[in-house]
């Protein structure tokens, strides 16, 4: 039995109503976090949670449906999610120089 | 030819407004006085063709406007009216600017009064030289705002600013008569050509009715210009401009458009004896009114200006009488002596250290001799002495009245008495007697330097031989070259009423005799028994009543500013409180509703997170149910 064919079993037994509801918990604790907490570096990792809280329900739908463009989809979200961390902690490391803290509510100058 | 007279005035401003300012004062007062006397030659030339060919010399510069078939041209037509207006106005111009460089020459604003002389003299020049009324009529503004422009001119003093408006504001009124005249014609005639006009009143194209009703709006535009009553306040006020202004424009040249624009409409005017008379009654009711008023003046120039509007309303007396070329020889005369006393004034006035008040003069004689005998000379000639200018163009005109009606004779001849009054009055009082004047202002006396000196003694010398022009019939072979001269461009000729010799000699007579009695009277009274004018508070009813110019400005103000200021307050709150409402409210709500959306926008991030989940939990939200909805 291959690996794969391993893979598929693990799945179907487990079923896809399980992976959704973990994918949809973790999305809503990346969300929660990003409404509530207010360290930047904090918030950034909660945005990292919910971009693979959306990975993992893009890989169980891929796996269900017997279709690899999910799986495509999942390595672009992952590029792009590198890209805004790296983009993120340097902005981090700039407010952070210039306000010595993290903290966002703090950054309030664009109010109208 | 015609298109350099008028452009040699217009660079000259160009050139001042422009560069004037840095460059030192003689340069731009000798460059502006040279484009006048360029504009000057020219005019000579065009006297000599139009005194070969009466016809007259025309010349299309370009298409005004051209509305659906309605053409009007910007040409310029150069008759033997135009050329003496076109003389008149470039060489007594000319005196005028070469004074001016000496009178002004302490003045700040030395480049900008150079530059708007230049302009009026281009806008006086388009006027005079317009061959259709919409040519004219921009002139006749352009002459209007340069009026304005110098009345101002020391805008610093609010009095002056105000003086300047009101002479605008006055020439307004009188400029709707002009332009409801100009749309009648356009309406009824189809064409703003004085020719054509001329024509369709003479072939009976245009109905009497409407010949009378064109021939009166122009006349009202000619009482706005010309100060007739009842537009004639702002003459007096307008002296608050530098003395070679008056001189120029309030005296020789703009004022007398009015009696050009009548002359020049002769075909229009001779046809209809009800604007005839109206023209007659308010040139006689002016000439008496202005020179009562002239009678108790102690200023200087109010004097001089009072005795202009009485002048010009024995120029309209003759044209409302029919001797057109009358009219015009006093116009000339008039051009020279009111020149020359306004430019005499100003070299007093100059002495004086801005000092106006006759009352604080005296004596002057003896420490300005120049100005005292060319003075002398424009009182002598504007009083009508023997065979000077003055007294054989009011001779003219009272002889012509005489042949129109007795009455209108009697009381031209009052007006004519009173000149000789306030005028002697006034060389009396400046020039005789002791110095009334403070200590600083004497030892300032002196003549006037020879740039000002020389205008005066060229304009002393024209006053006095002005009359060889047109003189009287009893000159035999050289009697009335000016009316015969003139006469080709007058389209309806009418025989002027002739009275016999014996009459001539009476009315000569007569002229002599109320100058005589004026001069004696008045050396009685200022000379030998040396009597000063009363000081304000001293003066008698009557006398104060005409000291404040019978209360004209006064009713005036009664009766139009300040119902007018009071309509104008109403409407002003009722704008405000009323209609206001509307868009004050509107931009109540406005804003309200702008402060409540500013405070959702905080700059703070965790906010702006809620609000896009909460907006994306909405629209998930409510495109379920949608979907439920739908299936």
């Amino acid at each position: 039995m291959s690996l794969l064919e391993i893979g598929f079993h693990i799945f179907d037994k487990v079923g896809i109503s399980n992976y959704l509801f973990l994918s949809v918990l973790l999305f809503c604790i990346g969300l929660f976090g990003v409404l509530y907490r207010r360290n930047a570096i904090i918030l950034l990792m909660c945005i990292e949670l919910m971009l693979n809280a959306v990975n993992l329900m893009f890989v169980s739908f891929s796996s269900y449906l017997g279709d690899s463009n999910g799986q495509l989809f999942v390595f672009f979200i992952m590029v792009v999610a590198a890209a805004e961390a790296a983009v993120g902690l340097a902005i981090l490391v700039s407010i952070y120089r210039n306000t010595r803290n993290t903290d966002v509510s703090f950054l309030d100058n664009l109010k109208g | 030819m015609l298109a350099w007279i008028i452009l040699l005035p217009l660079i000259g401003f160009a050139f001042s407004i422009l560069f004037g300012k840095k460059l030192p004062k003689p340069l731009v007062g000798f460059i502006a006085s040279v484009v006048v006397l360029g504009s000057f030659l020219f005019s000579i030339d065009v006297f000599n063709t139009v005194s070969a060919d009466p016809n007259g010399i025309s010349e299309r510069l370009f298409t005004f406007l051209a509305i659906d078939g309605f053409n009007v041209s910007f040409t310029l037509f150069a008759d033997r009216i135009t050329s003496i207006m076109l003389l008149v106005i470039t060489g007594v111009g000319l005196l005028i600017h070469v004074y001016s460089i000496s009178y002004m020459s302490h003045d700040e604003g030395f480049y900008k009064f150079f530059a708007y002389l230049n302009l009026f003299v281009f806008n006086m020049l388009i006027l005079v030289l317009g061959s259709n009324l919409l040519v004219l009529f921009f002139g006749w503004e352009g002459v209007g705002l340069c009026s304005y422009l110098l009345i101002g001119f020391w805008y610093q003093n609010p009095s002056f600013g105000k003086a300047a408006r009101k002479a605008f504001i006055m020439n307004r009124i009188g400029d709707l008569g002009l332009l409801l005249a100009i749309f009648l014609c356009a309406i009824y005639v189809g064409s703003f050509e004085f020719s054509v006009i001329s024509d369709a009143a003479q072939s009976g194209a245009l109905p009497e009715h409407l010949i009378t009703t064109i021939s009166i709006l122009l006349f009202v535009g000619a009482m706005g210009k010309s100060a007739q009553i009842p537009l004639y306040t702002w003459l007096p006020d307008a002296m608050a401009g530098p003395t070679p202004v008056s001189a120029l424009i309030h005296a020789a040249t703009m004022v007398t458009a009015g009696v050009y624009l009548i002359v020049r409409n002769q075909a229009l005017f001779m046809l209809s004896s009800s604007a005839n008379d109206l023209i007659m009654f308010i040139g006689l009711a002016t000439s008496l009114v202005a020179a009562v008023i002239a009678l108790k003046q102690n200023d200087i120039k109010k004097v001089l200006a009072y005795s202009t509007v009485s002048q010009l309303g024995f120029m309209f007396i003759a044209l409302g009488v029919g001797a057109y070329s009358a009219a015009m020889f006093h116009l000339v005369t008039h051009a020279f002596f009111k020149a020359l006393l306004f430019l005499g004034s100003g070299s007093i006035i100059h002495a004086m250290g801005d000092e106006q008040d006759m009352r604080r003069m005296g004596g002057l004689r003896k420490s300005m001799p120049i100005t005292f005998i060319t003075f002398l000379i424009g009182t002598l000639a504007i009083s009508g002495f023997p065979f000077l200018s003055g007294f054989f163009s009011k001779d003219e005109i009272l002889a012509s009245a005489f042949g129109h009606n007795r009455w209108v004779w009697g009381i031209a001849i009052i007006s004519a008495t009173l000149t000789g009054f306030y005028m002697f009055r006034l060389l009396f009082v400046v020039f005789f007697g002791t110095f009334r004047g403070t200590k600083e202002q004497k030892s300032h006396l002196h003549e006037s330097p020879w740039l000002m000196t020389i205008p005066l003694m060229i304009l002393a010398i024209l006053s006095v031989f002005g009359g060889m022009l047109n003189l009287p019939k009893y000159a035999g072979s050289l009697s009335e070259k000016l009316h015969h001269w003139i006469e080709p461009n007058l389209p309806i000729l009418r025989n002027p009423v002739h009275v016999s010799h014996s009459i001539e000699y009476m009315l000569v007579g007569v002229a002599i005799f109320i100058f005589l009695l004026a001069f004696i009277l008045q050396y009685r009274k200022y000379v030998l028994k040396s009597a000063v004018p009363e000081e304000d508070n001293e003066m008698s009813k009557s006398a104060l009543v005409l000291a404040n110019k019978l209360y004209v400005d006064e009713a005036y103000d009664k009766m139009f500013v300040e119902p007018t200021e009071t309509l104008g307050d109403y409407s002003s709150w009722f704008d405000r409180n009323i209609i206001g409402l509307i868009p004050k409210s509107i931009k109540g709500w406005n804003t309200a509703l702008a402060r409540l959306n500013a405070r959702v926008q905080n700059g703070n991030i965790e906010y702006y997170l809620v609000y896009m989940s909460l907006a994306v939990f909405l629209v998930l939200f409510l495109s379920a149910i949608c979907l439920k909805l739908w299936n």
